[in-house]
């Protein structure tokens, strides 16, 4: 066997004992999401008000009217019947009628997802490439006037909600810089939209070839990501830092360093590389943070998203889509974690031998 | 013993003086949240329309809001609620967290993976969505918006009490009150939790900040306080809509209150940790 096949072999085995991970993992939280079901199903059913009656048109439907749609909506069935029902529902992927659009719940959410999305995405690029680096830097220097720095600005990152950063944001850069457009929604009044593909603007725009609608849609976005991402620049610059301190001091960075390796190299491949798998980890709790976020920063930017959709629902007493909802964000909670484990495996192949 | 710990307490404020300064804070935004509404110039909710959006001035030292309301007294007045709303979902998901934890570490069998697994549920989700369908479905009423905050703190404590009594249930002194005949129940209140304790205090401090934070965010997207009542999360709903015209002072200075008032709990928090273990020290 030649050297090549060996590496062959070794990569398939990781990936393949990442794969098995994930798989398992994703086994386990099988129970968390069903919980999940559950709860959102208890939800449906504690909340005040009788669905028959809000369903049937009006509190002057006759008693019989009411009784119908009861018995069409199931509801005359026993609990774990109902249980039953729901579930078959979600798992055809129907999540209810919501009474604010008119439309189904899964289109809705189909159609504001990539808003959402995009606009998460967007934050947490944003938050690694200002947290890592600072975090690095601080670690090289621990005790420097950079060090401090970055404690300074993570304890105070932490300590400003993200819909006071957000309205301060627009305060600055729309109302006295003017650099930015106005804080409402994605695209401004001016540009047509693209045809959808992905339904993430910076992706449709770029197919479109339509360069300055693209501009256009970037200025928009950019305000809102980064007042998400200045609330987990925190986090993730802390845990950068101290692993980082902890990678550095170790042997195999002295060995690096002694036998004449560039400081560059020896910071960045060797370093950076064994101290990445807790800001990972980090960066995971983070996006879940995030997703939580979302409620307010599409309230603040007007954002056509799930989140301000679910806001909107809930405030009109409309449950079906905030149910939608609720179910959408644990699942995405579930996918971000078997990213997390598909990323730890990448990052450090040991993982995967357990 | 006493003066050692105290000399020792001491010796780690010298070196880190802000712990003092967040002592501070904490203090006299207390003291504010009890003696408040005496001791503010303006009536904080009599409205006064020709008064109406005056940028911060020495007459109203943070301006006033769109009903002629004077900002500052409002703000001062709304620490009560604030903090009222914080201390109470804290302490109802310590007491819960420090017992169910305690008897889940204590007993680590079936009980303890049931609770786990419940616990993984709960941490499985973005906990302010959690907590806005918790008050959609209880009701938006401010006490709705206490138990959503300690629902959602729930889990931390009840992992943090878990880990910390696991790894003492078999030390000496828990093997000792055992076999000295003091019931499991007995072992776990009377000897596990207060030795616990001030590790779980720390843990309070840090998450009040995060618990204000929460409460307010509720409040911003409208569940939970209404209006008139001043509130510093409802203050920067009700600023926003002024401020892509530029009146910065409705949403800067609750902003700023809830920025000092998070940041002095964080504070504290870090600072009692250094005191109680050094090992954690950054």
């Amino acid at each position: 066997m030649n050297q090549q096949q060996v590496i062959g072999r070794t990569v398939r085995g990781t990936l393949g004992a990442t794969m098995a991970r994930a798989g398992r993992r994703f086994l386990s939280s099988l129970p968390a999401l069903f919980g999940v079901l559950v709860f959102t199903f208890l939800l449906m059913r504690v909340l005040p008000g009788d669905p028959a009656v809000f369903f049937a048109s009006g509190p002057n439907a006759s008693k019989e009217d009411v009784e119908l749609i009861r018995k069409q909506m199931g509801l005359d069935k026993s609990m774990p019947e109902q249980l039953a029902l729901y579930l078959y529902d979600v798992g055809r992927g129907n999540l209810g009628r919501s009474m604010m659009t008119g439309q189904s719940v899964t289109k809705d959410l189909r159609e504001r997802l990539p808003a959402s999305l995009e606009l998460t995405f967007t934050a947490l690029l944003i938050a690694l490439v200002s947290a890592i680096p600072l975090g690095v830097l601080a670690a090289l220097k621990p005790g420097s006037i950079i060090d401090h720095g970055v404690r300074l600005f993570c304890a105070l990152g932490v300590c400003v909600p993200t819909f006071v950063s957000g309205l301060l944001l627009i305060y600055v850069f729309y109302y006295l810089l003017g650099l930015a457009p106005d804080p409402t929604g994605r695209v401004d009044v001016f540009t047509s939209l693209p045809p959808s593909r992905t339904g993430f603007l910076m992706i449709d725009f770029l197919l479109a070839g339509d360069i300055e609608g693209w501009w256009a849609a970037l200025k928009q976005l950019i305000l809102p990501a980064m007042s998400m991402a200045l609330f987990v620049i925190a986090p993730l610059a802390r845990i950068t830092r101290a692993s980082m301190l902890v990678s550095l001091g170790s042997d195999f960075v002295r060995t690096a360093r002694s036998v004449g390796l560039s400081r560059r190299h020896v910071v960045v491949t060797y370093a950076l590389r064994n101290a990445i798998l807790p800001v990972i980890t980090i960066a995971g709790i983070v996006f879940s943070t995030m997703l939580g976020a979302n409620v307010l920063v599409e309230k603040v930017f007007s954002w056509p998203g799930v989140a301000s959709y679910a806001l909107d629902a809930l405030l009109s007493s409309d449950y079906a889509p905030v149910q939608g909802f609720v179910l959408l964000m644990a699942s995405l909670f579930v996918l971000v974690n078997l990213t997390v484990d598909v990323c730890y495996g990448i990052a450090d192949p040991r993982v995967s031998i357990e | 013993m006493t003066s050692t710990a105290l000399r020792h307490s001491i010796w780690i404020l010298r070196g880190n003086p802000l712990t003092g300064v967040a002592a501070a804070g904490v203090l006299s935004l207390i003291f504010i949240a009890i003696f408040g509404p005496w001791i503010v110039p303006y009536d904080p909710i009599a409205s006064n329309v020709s008064q109406a959006l005056l940028p911060p001035s020495a007459e109203h030292l943070a301006g006033t809001d769109q009903l002629g309301r004077d900002v500052f007294s409002r703000l001062i007045v709304a620490a009560r609620l604030d903090l009222a709303i914080a201390v109470s979902a804290v302490s109802l998901s310590f007491v819960l967290g420090a017992v169910v934890g305690s008897f889940c570490g204590y007993a680590a069998g079936r009980l303890d993976r049931t609770v786990g697994r419940f616990v993984d549920v709960m941490m499985a989700f973005p906990l302010f969505v959690l907590a806005m369908a918790m008050v959609a479905a209880l009701g938006n009423r401010v006490e709705n918006i206490i138990i959503a905050t300690a629902v959602i703190n729930l889990p931390f404590y009840i992992r943090f009490a878990r880990a910390e009594v696991n790894v003492r249930r078999n030390l000496g002194w828990v093997e000792a009150a055992r076999s000295s005949g003091e019931s499991h129940i007995s072992v776990v209140l009377r000897f596990l939790l207060p030795n616990i304790l001030p590790a779980m205090a720390v843990q309070m401090s840090l998450n009040l900040g995060w618990a204000i934070l929460n409460a307010a965010g509720l409040s911003f997207i409208g569940l939970g306080v209404k209006p008139p009542t001043p509130e510093w999360g409802i203050m920067v709903a009700e600023g926003a809509r002024f401020i892509s015209t530029g009146r910065w002072w409705l949403v800067a200075f609750p902003g700023l209150a809830l920025m000092l008032a998070v940041l002095c709990f964080n504070l504290l928090g870090d600072g009692m940790r250094d005191i109680l273990d050094p090992r954690m020290r950054t």
